[in-house]
C-alpha cells in the first residue's frame, strides 16, 4: 500500500499533528515504505483464527460501585498549560476549571 | 571492603545489615557516580536532595531495626514512571515541566521497600526507540567502547539510561519498561541483567502509556540474583491497573540461589536462526546451549513457526495502541500548550512542536491502520497474528520449560548508524518482540564480549509467570558464563 500526499494530509489531520507542506512527500515516502514491509502479514492465513486482543486471562474485574477518591481539584489542576479557574480562591480543592482558547463565537 | 559502588544490590544491602555503611553514606558514594559521569545523560532529572532525605529515613527506619527489602538501595527510575512532586517527562517536549501529583504504584512499592531514588532516567521518546537516540532530552551514551575506536555508542532503547547508569556503576538497580524489548536489548547493549516480567505481573498504574497491551515494568541490575530482589519488591496485584494479575509475588532470589538445572528442558527455536543476525550472536548462542547442557539441562529443539511474523504484527499493534493513549496530549490539562487561530490548530500546533519524528510517524501509522475501512486489513490481522505466535509459544512449552535465545541480532551500534531507515532501526527487537506479543516473562544475561570487546546478551523465555524457572535458568547461564566484562574507566 502506497500512501500519496493527500492521504498524509489526511491521517495528520486525524491525528491532530500539524505537518508542513513540503514534509508530507517524505512522510508518504517513510509511511509506505513501513506498509510495505507490514504486507508480509498477508502471507500468513488467518481465516478463522480468532483475534488476540490482550494476553491476559484475566477478566475485568469488579468492585463496589462507591467513590474511591475525589476532592482533589487542586492536584487536577495543578499542570494546567493555560492556568486553572478556581470556583473558590479560599478552598482549591472545591472545583475548578481548565482553560481553553474561545470554542464558541 | 571494595568501593560501595562496586557492590551487588544484595552485597549492599548486607553491608548496610552488618552496619558497615549507612545508607546515607551509599547513597553520596553513588551521587558521586551521578557527578563524575554526568557526560554519559543516563539521567534527565537528577534528584540529589530527594536521595539524601530518603537515605536518611532510611537510616532512621534501620536504627529502630525496620529493614525493607531493599533498605538504603539507590535506584535510577526511568523517566516513564510517575513520581510525586518530581518532573517525568517520558523523554518527550509535550511533557516536559511536568510534576505528576501522584505515585506509580511501582514506585510506590520500591520506596516501601525502603529504595532511594538517585534521580529519572533517560529514554526514547514515549519509549519509542532501540537507541536513545529520540529522546527530546538528548541521546545516551553507552559506557562501553569497541576496542580501539572512540567513537560514541548507543545503550539501547528505549531504557537506555536506565542501562547505561548501572553499567557505568552510578546504581546497582534500575527500573525499565518493555514494550517490544525495552528492557532487555539495553541490558544486552551494555553487558547487565534486564528482565522483562510477565504481563500484569507489574503494575502500570502511574506509568506513561505507549502500548497499553504490550507495556510491562521490570528491573535492570548487574546480576540475575539482583533482578529477582527487585522484581519482588516490584511486583504484586494492583486494583488499580485492571490487567494487573490478581497473583501471589514468589520469593523470586531464591530462585536464583540454588540455580540446579538438572532435567530442565531448554527449547531451542530454529526460527531464531536467521540472516541478519551477527555469526558472533550464534556462535555465543551455541556456546550458551552447551554450557546449559553441562550443568545438566537439556536441549530441545522447538519451532515457533510464526517468529518472522512478530515483528511487522508489532508494527501494527503497537503505533495503533500509541495513536490512541497519546492522544491526551492535546495541550489542554498538562504538558506544552502551543497556540493557534482555534482549538483544533491549537491542538496541532502542540502536538506538531511537542512529539519527535519517531512519536509522529508511529501516530500517524497507528491513526492510520486504525482509520475507516483499514481495521480489517490491518489492526484484526495483526491480533490474528498475535494469537499464532501465542499458540506457537503455548506448543513449545509442551516440549521445554525454557526458551533460550540471542537477546538482540547485534552489539551495540555508534549513534547515527541505522538512523536512516526505521525498518532497520526496528529490527533490533526481532528477538524480543515475539514473547512481547505473547505476554511472557525474558530476561537478558551477560553471556560474552564480541571481537572488539562489546558485551553480548542471550535471552531466556519463561511461560507466563514461571519466572522462577526462567530466573533458576538464567543464574545458571550467569554462573557458567562468568561475565566479569566490565566498561574501561568505569
Amino acid at each position: 500500500m502506497s500512501l500519496d500526499k493527500d492521504t498524509v494530509a489526511r491521517i495528520a489531520r486525524l491525528a491532530r499533528l500539524k505537518v508542513p507542506e513540503e514534509e508530507l512527500a517524505p512522510l508518504a515516502g517513510e509511511l509506505s515504505g513501513i506498509l510495505a514491509w507490514i504486507e508480509q502479514l498477508n502471507e500468513v492465513d488467518t481465516a478463522n483464527v480468532e483475534p488476540l486482543a490482550s494476553v491476559s486471562d484475566v477478566t475485568l474485574p469488579m468492585r463496589e460501585d462507591k467513590v474511591t477518591d475525589g476532592g482533589i481539584a487542586e492536584k487536577v489542576l495543578a499542570n494546567a498549560p493555560g492556568g486553572a479557574v478556581h470556583i473558590d480562591p479560599t478552598d482549591r480543592n472545591a472545583g475548578g476549571f481548565f482553560t481553553v482558547p474561545k470554542v464558541v463565537e | 571492603m571494595a568501593a560501595l559502588t562496586d557492590l551487588t544490590l544484595a552485597e549492599l544491602s548486607q553491608a548496610m545489615a552488618r552496619k558497615e555503611a549507612s545508607a546515607v553514606e551509599v547513597a553520596d558514594a553513588h551521587l558521586a557516580k551521578l557527578d563524575e559521569h554526568r557526560a554519559l545523560n543516563a539521567f534527565i532529572t537528577e534528584t540529589p536532595d530527594r536521595a539524601r532525605d530518603m537515605a536518611r529515613a532510611s537510616d532512621a527506619r534501620r536504627a529502630q531495626g525496620e529493614a525493607g527489602l531493599l533498605e538504603g538501595v539507590p535506584l535510577a527510575i526511568k523517566d516513564l514512571f510517575c513520581t510525586e512532586g518530581v518532573q517525568t517527562t517520558a523523554g518527550s517536549n509535550i511533557l516536559k515541566g511536568f510534576v505528576p501529583p501522584y505515585e506509580s504504584t511501582v514506585t510506590a512499592n520500591l520506596w516501601k521497600a525502603g529504595a532511594v531514588m538517585v534521580g529519572k532516567s533517560n529514554l526514547d521518546e514515549f519509549a519509542m526507540g532501540s537507541s536513545n537516540m529520540t529522546s527530546h532530552f538528548g541521546g545516551v551514551e553507552n559506557p562501553w567502547k569497541r576496542r580501539g575506536d572512540n567513537r560514541k555508542l548507543v545503550p539501547g532503547g528505549s531504557s537506555g539510561g536506565s542501562a547505561a547508569a548501572v553499567a557505568a556503576f552510578m546504581v546497582p538497580g534500575s527500573t525499565g519498561t518493555d514494550t517490544g524489548g525495552s528492557i532487555r536489548q539495553p541490558a544486552a547493549f551494555c553487558g547487565i541483567v534486564g528482565l522483562k516480567p510477565t504481563y500484569g505481573r507489574c503494575s502500570r498504574w502511574g506509568v506513561v502509556a505507549f502500548a497499553s497491551s504490550l507495556d510491562q515494568p521490570g528491573p535492570f541490575a548487574r546480576t540475575v540474583e539482583d533482578s529477582a530482589i527487585l522484581l519482588q519488591a516490584m511486583s504484586g496485584h494492583d486494583p488499580k491497573d485492571s490487567t494487573s494479575a490478581p497473583m501471589p509475588v514468589p520469593d523470586f532470589a531464591a530462585a536464583t540461589r540454588n540455580p540446579d538445572v538438572r532435567g530442565l528442558r531448554v527449547g531451542i527455536p530454529g526460527e531464531y536462526r536467521v540472516d541478519g543476525a551477527s555469526p558472533e550472536i550464534v556462535t555465543l548462542w551455541e556456546r550458551g546451549i552447551e554450557m546449559l547442557k553441562a550443568a545438566g539441562a537439556t536441549a530441545v529443539e522447538v519451532s515457533l513457526p510464526h517468529t518472522k511474523y512478530a515483528l511487522p504484527a508489532y508494527y501494527i499493534v503497537a503505533p495503533a495502541e500509541c495513536s490512541s493513549n497519546l492522544a491526551r496530549y492535546d495541550g489542554v490539562r498538562y504538558g506544552l500548550r502551543v497556540p493557534g487561530r482555534d482549538l483544533t490548530e491549537m491542538y496541532e500546533n502542540t502536538r506538531a512542536a511537542g512529539f519527535g519524528k519517531e512519536v509522529r510517524r508511529r501516530v500517524m501509522i497507528g491513526t492510520y491502520v486504525l482509520s475507516a475501512g483499514y481495521y480489517d486489513a490491518y489492526y484484526k490481522k495483526a491480533q490474528q497474528i498475535r494469537a499464532l505466535i501465542a499458540r506457537d509459544f503455548r506448543q513449545a512449552f509442551e516440549k521445554c520449560d525454557v526458551l533460550l535465545t540471542p537477546t538482540a541480532p547485534t552489539a551495540a551500534f555508534a549513534a547515527g548508524e541505522r538512523m536512516d531507515d526505521p525498518v532497520t532501526m526496528y529490527l533490533n527487537d526481532m528477538f524480543t518482540i515475539p514473547a512481547s506479543m505473547a505476554g511472557l516473562p525474558g530476561i537478558s544475561v551477560p553471556a560474552g564480549l564480541d571481537k572488539d570487546g562489546l558485551p553480548l546478551g542471550l535471552q531466556l523465555i519463561g511461560r507466563a509467570f514461571d519466572e522462577e524457572t526462567m530466573l533458576k535458568a538464567a543464574a545458571a547461564l550467569e554462573k557458567a558464563a562468568a561475565f566479569k566484562g566490565r566498561p574501561a574507566g568505569y
